[in-house]
């Protein structure tokens, strides 16, 4: 939860509004993802993110 | 006393770096510990190390730093895919469950880790971020012997610049400019690195190398249609023939198409000179754009020093041409340039900036600057060796260091293949004489036997000289001190030997076998050399070796080459030197004062070196 809240103060003080939507609909996604795969590795072949 | 420690970690290059009120007083990269190269792992060991060397534990910390900010990354990514939709959604369903599972929690998941090194945080220890490029730059800025200078800061990317430019003056480091994602020098070097079929963040160091064997004949091309170069050094990346951003490769099929071949198959296919050609001119482009960055901020500003870190900066040939381009009067450049150093950055900007500490002149401590020669690594007692190679059932003599030096200096006047174990540990990717395997640069075939008999390693990379510090203008082109080996400059032009019209027509590879100099094992194929001069303040038993070398030889200068095989990480302990000695053609080994031959050597200790480590 702490995570969630220190990630509005960022986008509040970053004044990111925009990415609300996006984040929002990533988490839902993104928590969907995670939820029905067993393990999140990083596939990239240079650690861009 | 205020202690603070920096973590560089969970992307590659893990390191940590301890300061105690400002000092340096320890640094080293994880993978030394875990033997995994380039590993992105907690750096666990290289902390614990840090922290023993200075004798603290966890909670004597006053602050820990880490050296990027994960939310501003994680900010650029969610504007990435954005700005490219719908395309990259292979990538974004990749790297979402990624982030949301882990790396936003790397706040979380650094207190975890921390707690748990001996007793753990004490309640008042902060933790702070730092920003990726500050990071670098503060790691060039503060242990350089200027006052002010201008900082330069290139790499693939961080939080999202790519490249970024710093006033730094006094105890502070003031941002001016700064280059963004996707458009970065680093990951257009990386993009080659990957379409010549070698590793990324990884293989740089091949297509620098490999690239005198080519010609530049690429270079109008990708200005063209690749890179948008400004005047001022500004420069965009047609993102159409690139697939960093929103996939899950570098370069896509209109790379390809743009140079008329497929990407080059890793390990399997053959180098040709198509590749080659890739190489010197991508080497080039990179040169240009760095040297119009120079040259633009040293019209634009008064100051006449510039500090240099970040990835990029480890392209030896272009801080060469920088340096002699003169646009500024002097260079420093980090020798932990990589994402290593930025543990080193980030605990300094605390310090300086955080705390506001001043910061205390550099430029007359030993070796010049405050990184006491990068020896910041650990070291081993006498006794503590013995009591090692004896356990890993090494036999060895015993020897006072003077007696040591000579025997070693007589076995590389012999032609022998030498380990040479002294010392600290170097930080950064360069061996530096504290852990370095040495040859006799007069030999014709030390390059080639050093290349496949004991690095195990393709036979077209250049090997670099060690030179007396004093000596470095009798052998190279170069008027002053390269501690780092950082700089390459052209052996001296009455060292060279002449070519014939046959050796003047040979191309790519068989360049090789031509002997261009009186110090051929160091003298690639276009004379350059990248040099390192060995101080005697900052490390005396090494320059004790070239010395008796010299005096037996007439020659101040040894190959230097890093003690490990390919894709193993550099040795650490005297463990790892005796495997790797029992694991190649190397003839002896000086650990300390202890002196190991093979020949004295139980044949049933050597085990096959050549596949134990992944390819890098």
């Amino acid at each position: 939860m702490s995570i969630l809240i220190e990630l509005v103060h960022f986008l509040v003080a970053r004044k990111k509004y925009w990415l609300w939507p996006m984040l929002i609909a990533l988490i839902l996604i993104g928590g969907l993802i995670v939820l029905t795969q067993g393990s999140a590795i990083a596939p990239f072949i240079y650690t861009v993110f | 006393m205020a202690a603070i420690l920096g973590i560089s970690a969970f992307y590659h290059d893990s390191a940590a770096a301890l300061l105690v009120d400002g000092e340096i007083i320890a640094a080293a990269q994880e993978e030394r510990f875990t033997r995994q190269k380039h590993t992105p792992d907690y750096p666990r060991q290289a902390i614990d190390y840090c922290l023993a060397e200075a004798g603290l534990k966890m909670a004597d910390l006053d602050q820990v730093v880490f050296y990027d900010k994960p939310f501003l990354k994680f900010e650029r990514l969610l504007e990435t895919y954005a700005s490219f939709a719908p395309r990259g959604f292979a990538s974004f369903r990749k790297a979402v469950p990624v982030w949301i599972k882990d790396k936003l929690f790397q706040k979380t998941h650094l207190l975890e880790e921390l707690n748990q090194h001996d007793g753990g945080m004490d309640g008042k220890t902060e933790l702070l971020f730092s920003e990726h490029h500050l990071s670098h730059a503060a790691s060039a800025f503060y242990p350089s012997p200027f006052d002010e200078a201008l900082v330069l800061t290139l790499d693939g990317v961080g939080e999202r610049a790519t490249t970024a430019v710093f006033l730094g003056k006094g105890n502070q480091l003031t941002p001016l400019r700064e280059i963004n994602f996707p458009h970065s020098l680093g990951l257009l070097y990386s993009a080659f690195t990957y379409y010549l079929g070698f590793k990324v963040n990884s293989g740089e160091y091949k297509i620098m190398g490999l690239a005198p064997y080519g010609e530049p004949r690429f270079v109008d091309l990708i200005l063209d249609k690749l890179v948008d170069l400004k005047p001022d050094g500004s420069f965009r990346l047609d993102q159409r023939y690139f697939n960093y951003a929103t996939g899950l490769t570098m370069t896509n099929r209109r790379f390809a198409d743009l140079f008329g071949q497929p990407r080059r198959e890793p390990e399997t296919e053959d180098l040709a000179q198509f590749h080659m050609d890739m190489a010197a001119s991508v080497q080039a482009v990179t040169e240009r754009i760095v040297l119009a960055l120079v040259q633009d901020l040293a019209r634009e500003f008064d100051t006449r020093n510039l500090c240099l870190a970040g990835g990029v900066a480890l392209n030896c040939v272009a801080n060469g041409k920088v340096l002699r381009d003169g646009a500024f009067d002097r260079i420093w450049i980090q020798p932990a340039s990589g994402d290593a150093g930025c543990a080193l950055g980030a605990a300094q900007v605390a310090w300086h900036m955080e705390q506001d500490q001043p910061r205390l002149p550099q430029a007359d401590r030993p070796g010049g600057d405050g990184m006491k020669g990068s020896y910041l690594g650990p070291e081993f007692e006498q006794a503590d060796i013995e009591t090692r190679l004896r356990a890993a059932g090494a036999e060895f003599h015993v020897l006072a260091p003077a007696a040591l030096s000579d025997r070693a200096a007589t076995d590389l006047a012999e032609g022998k293949a030498v380990g040479w174990f002294q010392g600290r540990m170097e930080f950064g990717p360069r061996a530096l004489g504290g852990r370095s395997i040495l040859g006799d640069p007069r030999s014709p075939t030390m390059q080639k036997t050093l290349n496949l008999k004991v690095k195990y390693r393709e036979s077209f990379r250049p090997f670099a000289p060690s030179v007396l510090k004093e000596r470095v203008s009798e052998y190279f082109d170069l008027n002053e001190p390269s501690p780092y080996m950082l700089i390459v400059a052209d052996v001296q032009k009455a060292r060279r030997k002449q070519m014939s019209e046959a050796d003047q027509a040979l191309f790519g590879i068989d360049k090789l076998n031509v002997q261009r100099s009186d110090i051929p094992a160091i003298t690639h194929v276009d004379y350059s050399a990248r040099v390192q001069s060995v101080d005697h303040e900052t490390n005396p038993r090494y320059h004790d070796l070239i010395s008796r070398f010299e005096e037996k030889t007439g020659c101040a200068v040894l190959i230097n080459t890093s003690f490990n095989v390919r894709g193993e990480p550099i040795v650490c302990t005297p463990e790892d030197a005796f495997h790797c000695f029992m694991g190649t053609d190397m003839d002896t080994l000086a650990v300390g004062n202890c002196y190991l031959v093979k020949g004295e050597q139980d044949p049933a200790l050597a085990e096959d070196y050549t596949s134990k480590y992944a390819l890098d």
